[in-house]
């Protein structure tokens, strides 16, 4: 409780002398360096990955990406841009595609979370994971995951895409290497083999 | 990058969640967090206390209301493009919710979070007011109607007192006749509107009968394209009545156009005119 006043104390001083603003009243502070891990609030969590329970405390400022990579130790899902542009974090959350660097760990605190190691069925890949080897759908690969994550919700929203709509689909998933036109081979071929045209 | 430290809450209801705003100095709401966690990670924002509101369900889902619709605050971007009675009813709102971020964004991104955020590159801002939407207000005073254009004040400032949430949006029905547009120019990489212009229009004997027109991303709060509305209004909407209209949108800026390192205020007013031009252009195709 004491390093939550004293939490407090600081984000006022600063609030004082801050310029933005945000709703109609409270004006919050660009926080000096020295606020950084003066108080320690922790939240018990209690989340399903990949089928599989973790529970503990965490920090409530903990993000969900760090939380499964760092504390859960599942590294395929990669931290990008960080800024929820690039999709190189997106894994499900209670089935839906989510950026993990733009949700809190304890937000995510009840939900399922599925993330590119839970997508193969034992030694068998997904199809969409044996679309992407065979038309070879990555180069350095950074960006697989959060594409592969994206491209199953396109999928089940519409099993037999055109090519404009995969485009469309994975808007939110940025490719540095620029091999998006494999990208979109394997997510139309993974189409096929999952049953749709 | 990660936010300063923080509490959290997550009350069941609307009533404990503006006790937590009132009792607790520099909370904020956190509903999808879209746009107040990237603001946290900036440390543009330090909220003390954070009262999440993402699991109120009595907040969430679209209702037909007598002439249009009620929208739960906590509805997200996807299901209110996905949704039949806001493509039947509203289907400008439809079309500019399936245009926020990308996929995964509006899967998270809630209308009330949008709203309450005030981010004049923000789609819903615009499309609302041109809507003549009425914005719910919930805080210790009881209920509190607001309508959307009277919502902004500023750059991300508004209306909401410290013990207020936003808990739902009512929108009319667009007129029998008229057609609706949202068009954007979206910054490539994180789909925010540059600019964005919504257009509602109504055609009645090949005249313009009614005409709402609103612009964001190019001023603090959404701009009414007053001028265009005024000289869209019984013309014959031919391509040159259109032309026009458009380029009156010149005269409709206050004076107090962002900049920022992608578009220039000049640029901004500039290309304004442009996505004014096509989104009347496409609203004039769908209407009748």
């Amino acid at each position: 409780m004491e390093g939550a006043l004293a939490c407090r104390f600081i984000v006022d001083k600063i609030a004082a002398s801050d310029t933005l603003r945000l709703n109609g009243g409270a004006g919050h502070g660009r926080p000096d360096r020295q606020f950084t891990g003066r108080c320690n609030v922790k939240v018990p969590v209690e989340i399903t990955i990949n089928g599989k329970s973790y529970s503990g405390e965490v920090e409530a400022r903990q993000l969900l990406v760090h939380f499964i990579r760092e504390e859960v130790g599942l590294t395929g899902t990669k931290v990008g841009c960080d800024t929820s542009q690039c999709g190189s974090c997106t894994v499900k959350l209670d089935g839906a595609a989510t950026k993990a660097c733009t949700v809190l760990t304890v937000q995510a605190s009840g939900s399922e979370v599925t993330t590119i190691e839970g997508l193969a069925d034992g030694s068998d890949l997904h199809p969409l994971q044996e679309a992407f080897w065979n038309k070879h759908g990555l180069q350095c690969g950074f960006c697989t995951p959060g594409m592969i994550i994206a491209a199953d919700e396109l999928l089940r929203k519409n099993p037999s895409p055109s090519r404009s709509e995969i485009r469309h689909g994975l808007e939110g998933n940025i490719c540095r290497c620029t091999g998006y036109q494999n990208i979109v081979l394997a997510v139309e071929d993974a189409a096929r083999s999952m049953g749709g045209a | 990058m990660f936010p300063a430290q923080t509490e959290y809450h997550r009350p069941n209801s609307v009533t404990e969640a503006v006790d937590l705003l009132a009792s607790n100095e520099g909370a904020k709401v956190l509903a999808g967090g879209h746009s107040l966690i990237p603001l946290m990670k900036l440390r543009l924002v330090a909220p003390t206390v954070l009262v999440d509101i993402g699991r109120i369900e009595a907040l969430k889902g679209i209702e037909a209301t007598d002439g249009g619709l009620s929208i739960g605050a906590l509805t997200t971007q996807a299901t209110i493009a996905a949704s039949d009675l806001v493509n039947e009813r509203a289907p400008l709102l439809a079309e500019a919710a399936g245009m926020v971020g990308d996929p995964a964004v509006r899967n998270r991104g809630t209308i009330g979070g949008n709203i309450s955020h005030s981010d004049p590159a923000s789609d819903l801002p615009a499309v609302l007011t041109a809507l003549g939407a009425t914005l719910k207000v919930t805080g210790k005073g009881g209920d509190r109607s607001v309508g959307a254009s009277d919502f902004a004040t500023g750059l991300l400032e508004n209306i909401l007192g410290e013990d207020e949430i936003l808990t739902s949006v009512s929108v009319s029905s667009i007129p029998s006749g008229a057609g609706s547009a949202y068009v954007k120019f979206a910054h490539p990489a994180s789909r925010y509107a540059v600019i964005g212009v919504a257009a509602i229009v109504g055609v009645s004997d090949g005249r313009c009968s009614s005409a709402s027109v609103v612009v964001g991303g190019v001023e603090t709060t959404p701009t009414r394209a007053s001028s265009v509305e005024s000289a869209l209004l019984g013309s014959d909407l031919s391509d040159e009545a259109l032309d026009k209209a458009a380029a009156a949108v010149a005269g409709d800026f206050q004076g107090d156009a962002m900049s920022d390192i992608f578009a220039s205020a000049e640029y901004r007013q500039a290309v304004a005119a442009v996505y004014v031009r096509r989104a009347l252009a496409a609203a004039v195709s769908r209407a009748g």
